[in-house]
């Protein structure tokens, strides 16, 4: 063979074993201080939804803390939606690309966990390996380990609680409805002051299962997979019940809001005069940032309302899984914590529990003014399980079913 | 050398291009191993035509595909017919090119803001008028048919195809028709029409069937102004990619080409009138009518025009004052605070993505324009019509959904080991800045005047002397607006710069929209003004280069 044959095909030989050479060793999350030593110097590319400046603030600050404690440098991949992100992993997996993957942490929950940890798009287990994981009590406070159901099994490290509760302006409405029936009765006296985001969004969706939870006689069925029972019979009354709201709604129900954020403005405009959120300091936070007049409160439903827990998790061929996983645990710290619970920052609800946490730590949290408009954690009541999964897909194909093109 | 470079256009583009719809057309057809599809199959068809609302969807963007033109092109060809030189025509002329620059979406919400129930002109007529204390619950923006959503593209395209228009028409010697026509007794409207306007046209077509491709694919303007339930094809189809269920993206992919299908659809049925009208025209070019209402139609374009120029101004200035705005309860007609807050917040994290923008923009702009200015040299040249045709496929990347598109795309490029950076972002910009540099510039470049070249060959010039100090000043000026549309075009692109940025190539746009998703006024008040300003200054540098350049050329300064 010429030489010049030879070098191509050992050059060839090259560019074919490239992929197949051994991965890097990932990082043993069980030794944190290997973790913290191989994170030094690394850059971690945190992929989150990035509509709210002040999360973005808060973002930029929990950056510059690990990068002077820890040296691990963290740029915020600023989203629009979760699903870029999603789309970016799995556009590398369809490439080949193991190892080096562009997303190092993602902020994310629900059925796009879900879905990415069914479709192997994730590293771990990690999470529980955590120092500061314990603070959050999982033995005792199973939304940490279970995210809409789905048993998190370590591939994500618990962030911020959510909760639903609705927020109403006192200048024109007297008395908040804590029902449904009483939520119908003021909607109907109030034509055109009340909506709910279009589902699939996942609070439009969300209201549509709050308001099942309410209206059915017993909530068992709805923990099992939906093909356990049946579904007409269980979510009639929720359809009775729509099929009566919808022509009080904002716009007869011909048009809905898009999401939580087109909510507020609604509100913030006059348009609406009852509205919801996942975020229990919506409406202090808005207040204190001029959106609401501060004749804006909030309020639950009796007996509690569904609320969940949102993660940060790692791809399975991130970069610096180890520096990812050293600002998830920072992001964990009752210091971070207590920072992101303060409405004048953020106002985002902890996932820590109080008596895990030293009197010092503690006294953080205790030191926050919550803001008029926030319910106080004895007053948001109840906290209403997620139902098991299969029932939101279930529920989004009947709602679209019913009330799309009418 | 020349001769290769539209071939060596076609083929640097032709891969990404293919990439790019094998990206759209494996999955929807069942082939996509990484979620778990690895046999080909029809079920994701059957699920797509099971979808709730789906035709009204496919409805409503094959009708914004028509209806936008047409209304855009009718009032742009009133206006320039019924233009007679007062200083309002040359006003409105000068003002509604910066129009261009607005982006899409900074458009859309400035619109909405405007027209809302809650909006600037409720609030300005409330409630001394109207007597509303609070926001009337009326259907306007969102509204089942896309009217709202049309009349925002309308008002967006509309300068667009004036400035088309108003590049084409020097080539040709609209003045001379018209002032033949005028002689021979015809209205001023009227001979517009039966003179100016058929040879108008043909040069104007590609731009108009941009027009139609966009306005029946848009994404962001039809989700700030457009229906929602059912929403167009094209947001239905982002929705099920953007869905957690990731079995969804099969759906999404034959999604997308079915809105190939309606865009295709869109622009054949655009041709096929196209053809009715120009054979039904030919009768009334040659009856020997002087006048149609010359007076009533003028003044139709006007109106027309100064509408699209209001609204876009006035959503645009709602914006700002909102970007200054403290608490702003209904129905005041101004905040009842002004704050700096929202510029101080926004200001540090300006800076960077400013200069990352215009950086990618310019590359983009620079690249294109050299592959487009040599690749019609040669066709000029050659007179070889080969090179044009294989030009066609670069209005694929314009006429293939984004979402889909790109994300194939992204594929490829991870397939061959590129990695997310500036020069990625930068390429993923060409594909969609290169068509548009390329339509915006064709038909000036071949209907010059062949005889000066020749003139400055009979005088001794090589082809590329020519070129350069002969056919290059004389295009200035369609040149420069091209520029100007390549660099607008590029600020305005969200999913390819995150795409294959993979978000690290942050430009004022991408943080524009993640802001944006969060619906503070103010806040997208701020960005949208800032996202303006970059192709506003490429439109101001097109508008004055010639004046400075050709100071000592009449003829050269084209007045726009």
């Amino acid at each position: 063979m010429p030489l010049r044959l030879q070098v191509f095909a050992v050059l060839i030989l090259l560019a074919l074993q490239f992929p197949l050479s051994p991965r890097a060793a990932e990082p043993d999350p069980g030794n944190w201080s290997a973790v913290l030593e191989e994170a030094k110097g690394q850059t971690v590319y945190w992929n989150a939804w990035a509509g709210e400046p002040r999360t973005n603030d808060y973002i930029a600050w929990a950056g510059k803390q690990v990068a002077e404690r820890y040296g691990v440098d963290v740029v915020h991949v600023k989203l629009g939606d979760t699903a870029e992100a999603v789309s970016r992993v799995v556009a590398e997996k369809a490439a080949g690309t193991l190892t080096g993957g562009a997303v190092d942490l993602i902020w994310i929950n629900g059925e796009n966990f879900a879905s990415m940890k069914r479709n192997g798009l994730l590293f771990g287990p990690w999470a529980e390996s955590l120092p500061n994981f314990p603070l959050t009590d999982p033995d005792n406070n199973p939304g940490v380990r279970n995210d809409f159901t789905v048993p998190v099994e370590g591939y994500e490290a618990p962030w911020g609680k959510a909760q639903i509760v609705f927020y109403y302006d006192q200048a024109f409405v007297s008395e908040p409805p804590t029902t449904l029936a009483a939520l119908l009765e003021w909607a109907t006296a109030n034509p055109g002051r009340f909506t709910y985001p279009l589902p699939p969004n996942f609070l439009g969706s969300t209201f549509l299962k709050q308001a099942l939870l309410k209206l059915v006689p017993d909530t068992a069925p709805l923990y099992r997979p939906v093909d356990e029972s049946d579904f007409a019979v269980v979510s009639a009354p929720l359809w009775s019940y729509l099929d009566t709201l919808h022509p009080q709604l904002w716009r007869q129900g011909r048009a809905f809001p898009a999401n939580s954020t087109e909510m507020r403005r609604l509100l913030a405009d006059s348009e609406i005069a009852i509205s919801l959120s996942f975020n229990p300091a919506e409406a202090s936070s808005a207040i204190a940032n001029g959106e609401f007049p501060d004749t804006v409160r909030s309020f639950v439903l009796d007996g509690g309302t569904i609320g969940n827990v949102s993660f940060l998790a790692i791809p399975f061929n991130a970069s610096n899984k180890a520096g990812a996983m050293v600002l998830a645990n920072f992001l964990l710290s009752p210091e971070a914590q207590a920072r992101k619970q303060d409405p004048a920052i953020w106002g985002g609800e902890t996932v820590l529990v109080m008596d895990r946490l030293d009197p010092d730590e503690r006294a953080l949290f205790d030191r926050l003014d919550l803001g008029v408009a926030s319910l106080k954690p004895d007053e948001l009541g109840a906290i209403i399980p997620e139902p098991h999964p299969s029932w939101m897909e279930h529920l989004e194909a009947e709602w679209q079913r019913r009330y799309t093109d009418q | 050398m020349l001769r290769v470079v539209p071939y060596l256009t076609v083929a640097l583009l032709v891969g990404p291009i293919l990439a790019g719809i094998a990206g759209a057309f494996l999955p929807a057809f069942g082939w996509m191993p990484t979620l778990g599809g690895s046999s080909l199959t029809l079920e994701h068809w059957a699920h797509l035509f099971q979808r709730p609302g789906l035709w009204t969807s496919v409805w409503i963007s094959l009708a914004s595909g028509l209806i936008t033109p047409a209304v855009s092109l009718a009032i742009v060809f009133l206006f320039l017919s019924g233009s007679g030189g007062t200083w309002l025509d040359r006003w409105l002329k000068r003002a509604i090119s910066p129009l261009l620059s607005i982006p899409h979406a900074a458009a859309a919400f400035g619109l909405a803001f405007l027209i809302a129930p809650s909006g600037l002109i409720v609030r300005f007529l409330s409630p001394w008028l109207t007597g509303w204390d609070r926001p009337p619950d009326l259907l306007i923006v969102h509204d089942p048919s896309g009217l709202a959503m049309m009349a925002g593209l309308i008002a967006k395209e509309i300068p667009f195809l004036l400035l088309m228009s108003l590049a084409a028409l020097p080539q040709i010697d609209a003045p001379r028709r018209l002032a033949v026509a005028r002689s021979l007794g015809y209205g001023p409207v009227t001979a517009w029409l039966k003179a100016v306007a058929p040879g108008l046209y043909p040069l104007i077509r590609l731009p108009i069937y941009a027009v139609i491709a966009f306005a029946s694919s848009t994404v962001d303007v039809a989700l700030i102004l457009g229906p929602t339930n059912p929403p167009t094809l094209s947001v239905a189809v982002v929705r099920w990619l953007n869905d957690p269920d990731l079995s969804l993206r099969f759906v999404a992919s034959a999604g997308a080409l079915l809105q190939l299908l309606v865009t295709f659809s869109a622009l054949l049925t655009w041709h096929l009138m196209e053809r009715l009208l120009g054979f039904c025209a030919r009768a009334w070019y040659t009856n020997g009518r002087k006048g149609h209402c010359d007076r009533l139609l003028a003044k139709a374009g006007a109106g027309g025009i100064t509408l699209a120029a209001f609204a876009a101004f006035a959503g645009l200035a709602g914006l700002a004052v909102s970007s200054f705005a403290g608490f702003w309860r209904f129905p005041d007609t101004l905040p009842q605070a002004i704050t700096m807050k929202h510029w101080v917040r926004a200001l540090p994290n300006i800076e960077g993505p400013f200069v990352t923008a215009l950086l990618v923009g310019l590359v983009a702009t620079s690249i294109s324009l050299i592959l487009v200015l040599a690749a019609l040299e040669n066709e000029v040249r050659s007179n070889h019509p080969a090179g044009r045709r294989a030009m066609r496929i670069l209005y694929l990347p314009l006429i293939v959904p984004q979402v889909a598109f790109l994300f194939g795309l992204l594929i490829g490029l991870e397939a061959v080991g590129v990695r997310p950076g500036f020069w990625p972002v930068a390429f993923g910009h060409v594909l969609f800045v290169l068509p548009y540099v390329y339509l915006s510039l064709a038909e000036a470049y071949r209907q010059l005047d062949p005889r000066w070249i020749m003139a400055a060959r009979t005088l001794g010039n090589t082809p590329t002397r020519a070129f350069w100090m002969v056919r290059l000043p004389m295009l200035t000026t369609p040149i420069l607006t091209a520029v100007a549309i390549g660099l607008a075009v590029s600020i305005g692109q969200y999913l390819p710069t995150q795409l294959l940025g993979a978000g690290r190539v942050p430009t004022i746009t991408t943080e524009a929209v993640a802001l944006a998703t969060g619906g503070d006024r103010r806040v997208i008040g701020v960005w949208a003004l800032v996202q303006a300003l970059v192709p506003a200054l490429g439109f101001g540098l097109a508008l004055l280069l010639p004046r400075l350049v050709w100071r000592h050329r009449r003829q050269l300064r084209e007045v726009h």
